[in-house]
């Protein structure tokens, strides 16, 4: 590109990676184990690994860049859509290359996540992205992580190509409802967005289907994507409630076997789009988001549990976590008692994790706990005791009205400035 | 018994093989967790040369040996690596406990099993900082071949436990991890872990260190800033020799007023339009112009890609138009796409498709003289756990959805319509139709066009008992027999 030869190497890396730090995914985890015992470098594991973290408490696991920041388009969300003043810069493929494996060597980063703006057609973008894969994967033989952005609408023979050489591909849904994507994104479509998914989701079951163990000497079974797929929504950017998002997200989940769904409480970006509400939403509604995810993936919970948490518009507490909230609205359910009580109704305990609940299972068998035992179980026995019943003990005022206050902790903006 | 005790000399702090070998020995002999002094010390004077050396201890049979849970191996390696000074103690109590108490790591309750969970814990968490936070630099071997090396201070003794996590990440590399009391050294071929030593033996800096000081100011979001949530997960103790941390009390400082200029800075219109944005709305208008004018297959399928018409298309992939040529003897109407016709946007692709491919092959019907499609061709469906689980469609969608089957109808002109299952028959008859008391027989649709209702394959599916799976098999493929001897006798009414 033109405009980015006079730029240093350097300038460019400033631009393209602020210009990619808005998609909120981090994760270098839930890949197959690889090493370089037998030749190129790098390693993966089952956990990723955060090699720095910004004063934005977010994770830098991965180096993440734009290819370049040029884009066709003109989502208003996007800080490189078409209609923004940024300053525009590209790599060339092999720069990236060449500064993954720079990082990676010095152990700065597990590998890489590559993302584009669009410039002349989706496939011309989806090629540029998969020749840095390709060449990373087959010229160095690199067994990092790589995770690479699919473009909407590319052609399926290059989306195979991306599930070759990366071990997760993610597409962004952007935003919670058709209609505001059609807002807000005027190039973009759910369909084709879903559709790609369901693509992705299909060649991922084909790979996983394939036997495992291959006779001697076979080639090895092709692979796609181990580490699954992921996505992005921007939560605050058009009017969806809460629970709107959310029942997205957990259809967005089993229908594409989606590993993440990311929320991005849409921020202040340099030059803004007047298509934008004008407040960004708090980013403790973001953090509430996550907690709500959660308790669907590893709780239990489905969105009507989520929805009997929230107000009556769909909106989380932004004060309380939604497990309390749950809780506090169905105080009928409790005490749950610890040393009776199956997993599952244990599980929906303010205070008690999934590992403190593990805890609680296998030590009953031993002897019946008392109150004083939960606290060698988990840091947050104090907030349990409200609502569980053990060996010598049962809960005062669970009927109240000073429980909330009981268990709530201070408010605590999450966007303070604390330093 | 020595009035000092026992005392074993461990060759570095995190020594698990010799506090393996020791413990046996120790355990066996009966000898009590607090008679006995764990350290790396050799020199032996004063108080310690009184003292007997473990080693002494006779080796114990197999059946004398102490008895551990397997688990406890890989609890023990990790706490021998903790800073803790009585790990050893502990470790060795928990070994003595055992013989009685064979199943007290499942207690999370007992003082000693939740103390040596929160070391390995703590142990767990410094090796992986240790894998996050080495920075290696370049420096030269006296051959001039490359070497990375890195100065670190971990919190507990770790760097035995992570140097095979590097070897295997940088095999073809050659590098040294140099840490105050120990160091690993790779050549690309073989390990060696020796003492100590201090950080002048690293180099001072590396010439990638600017650029991933400017990728690191890069991605930092001054919008959100939160030192609590980095400082947790990178702790100020390792700030030292971490390049990019000198940049952090900067960037923290800068950050309210970067956020507060980007929110002052004047927003942008959006672009009027742009070369897709426009390819979009034409290819919508196209679709939209194409509904009162449908003349193929392939605009049916045109025209109701983007239908809204009813509210399934928000949860479903697409739509799920039929599959077959015009002119096809018989029509098959399904209910409605599930799971992986919803995924892969054809007809008919899932098991109840491979059951009716097989009932159609068992019936002597040729697939190429079919079209399958369905009476509601969005994905209804109820998100369960995992799964999607199918949700029969209510008369308003079937009703919304018509008109699409109808253009198929049409189009395609078969001479039978078979209806499989209650939805569709719904549909091709314009009230609801019982399938049990009206399958198996002609009959005319709503239309005056030739009929004819059987099961949907998918209720085969469900049937959990083998033999009445086999009845309902033979039972649907004599419903489809009948419709081929229909097929000789019928002309189309169109």
């Amino acid at each position: 590109m033109a405009t980015s030869r006079a730029k240093s190497l350097q300038q460019r890396l400033a631009i393209l990676a602020d210009a990619a730090k808005y998609d909120a995914s981090c994760a270098s985890s839930g890949t197959q184990a690889r090493d370089a015992r037998k030749g190129g470098i790098g390693s993966t594991e089952g956990s990723g690994i955060c090699h720095a973290y910004a004063p934005d408490g977010r994770c830098i696991s991965l180096l993440k860049v734009l290819l370049t920041n040029a884009c066709m388009f003109d989502c208003a969300y996007c800080v490189n859509r078409v209609s923004s003043g940024v300053e525009r810069a590209a790599f060339t493929p092999e720069e990236v290359v060449s500064l993954t494996l720079s990082f990676y060597r010095r152990n700065y980063i597990e590998g890489l996540f590559l993302s584009s703006g669009i410039v002349r057609s989706a496939d011309h973008t989806m090629e540029q992205l998969v020749r840095v894969a390709r060449t990373l994967r087959e010229g160095h033989q690199f067994h990092g992580y790589i995770h690479l952005k699919t473009i909407p609408e590319a052609a399926p023979e290059l989306i195979e190509a991306a599930g070759r050489y990366a071990d997760r591909l993610s597409i962004n849904i952007e935003l919670p409802t058709d209609a505001g994507l059609a807002a807000l994104a005027p190039e973009k479509s759910a369909g084709t967005i879903k559709r790609q998914m369901a693509e992705v989701r299909t060649a991922i079951d084909a790979a996983a289907e394939r036997p495992r163990r291959l006779p001697p000497r076979a080639a090895p079974a092709p692979r796609f994507a181990p580490a699954g797929q992921s996505t992005q929504m921007i939560v605050g950017a058009d009017g969806a409630s809460d629970v709107a998002i959310l029942s997205r997200s957990r259809t967005l989940y089993t229908a594409y076997r989606l590993r993440r769904v990311y929320y991005s409480a849409f921020s202040p970006i340099p030059a803004a789009s007047t298509a934008l509400p004008l407040t960004p939403p708090p980013l403790q509604r973001e953090h509430r988001l996550y907690q709500a995810d959660w308790l669907t993936r590893f709780y239990g919970f489905e969105v009507g549990d989520i929805a009997a948490a929230a107000t009556a518009e769909g909106m989380l507490d932004l004060d309380i976590d939604p497990k309390l909230a749950w809780a506090l609205r169905h105080r009928a359910e409790f005490p749950v008692d610890l040393n009776r009580a199956p997993r599952e109704r244990l599980l929906r305990v303010p205070g008690l994790g999934v590992k403190a609940v593990d805890a609680i299972v296998s030590t009953r068998r031993h002897h019946r706990l008392r109150p004083e035992d939960l606290a060698k179980i988990t840091p947050t026995a104090r907030r349990a005791l409200a609502f569980v019943a053990a060996e010598g003990w049962s809960p005062k005022g669970l009927d109240g009205e000073r429980l909330a206050h009981l268990v709530r902790k201070p408010h605590r903006q999450l966007d303070l400035f604390a330093a | 018994m020595n009035r000092y005790g026992h005392i074993v000399r461990l060759e570095h702090p995190a020594d698990f093989e010799t506090f393996r070998r020791m413990a046996r020995r120790l355990v066996a002999a009966g000898i009590s967790s607090h008679r006995v002094l764990w350290t790396t010390r050799d020199d032996a004077q004063g108080v310690l040369a009184t003292m007997v050396p473990a080693q002494t201890l006779p080796e114990p049979s197999a059946t004398d040996a102490p008895r551990a849970p397997r688990r406890f191996v890989e609890l023990a390696r990790l706490v021998a690596c903790h800073s803790a000074a009585d790990r050893y103690i502990l470790l060795h109590r928990l070994l003595e406990r055992f013989q009685k108490e064979p199943r007290l790591l499942s207690i999370a309750t007992d003082a000693d099993v939740a103390r040596a969970t929160t070391l390995a814990q703590n142990v767990r968490r410094c090796a992986h900082k240790m894998k996050a936070f080495v920075r290696f630099r370049t420096t030269r071997d006296r051959d001039g071949a490359e070497r990375f090396v890195a100065w670190f201070e971990p919190e507990h003794h770790v760097l035995d436990l992570v140097a095979d996590f590097f070897v295997g990440r940088f095999a073809a590399m050659r590098w040294s991890i140099v840490t105050p009391e120990r160091s690993a050294h790779w050549d690309g071929a073989t390990l060696i872990v020796a003492g100590g030593a201090s950080r002048e033996i690293a180099p001072d800096g590396d010439i990638h260190e600017d650029l991933w000081r400017t990728y690191f100011g890069a991605i930092f979001n001054p919008a959100r800033l939160n030192v609590r949530a980095m400082t947790s997960e990178m702790p100020k103790r390792y700030w030292t020799n971490l390049p990019e941390a000198a940049l952090i009390q900067p960037l923290i400082r800068q950050a309210t007023a970067r956020a507060g200029a980007m929110m002052a800075a004047p927003a942008t219109a959006p672009a009027r339009s742009t070369r897709p944005a426009r390819a979009r709305r034409e290819a919508e208008s196209r679709s939209r112009s194409l509904a009162a004018n449908i003349n193929s297959l392939d605009d049916i399928a045109e025209a109701a890609a983007g239908c809204t018409r009813c509210p399934l298309y928000r949860d479903a992939t697409q739509v799920v138009m039929g599959e077959g040529r015009p002119g096809a003897a018989i029509m098959f109407v399904g209910e409605q796409p599930g799971d992986q016709e919803d995924l892969a946007g054809r007809p008919f692709v899932g098991p109840a498709g491979r059951l009716l491919n097989r009932a159609l092959q068992d019936a002597g019907i040729e697939r190429a003289d079919t079209f399958v499609t369905n009476a509601v061709k969005h994905f209804k469906f109820e998100v369960r756990g995992k799964r999607r689980i199918h949700k029969s469609p209510n008369a308003g969608e079937i009703e919304h959805c018509r008109v699409w089957l109808d253009h198929e109808r049409r189009l395609v002109r078969p001479k039978v319509t078979v209806a499989l299952g209650a939805s569709a028959a719904r549909t091709l008859a314009g009230h609801p139709l019982a399938v049990g008391r009206n399958r198996g027989t002609p009959l005319t649709w709503a239309d005056g066009s030739a009929g004819f209702l059987t099961v949907h394959p998918s209720a085969l599916l469900r049937l959990a008992d083998a033999e009445a799976k086999r009845a309902e098999y033979r039972h649907f493929v004599d419903d489809l027999a009948a419709v081929r001897t229909m097929i000789a006798t019928v002309t189309p009414k169109h």
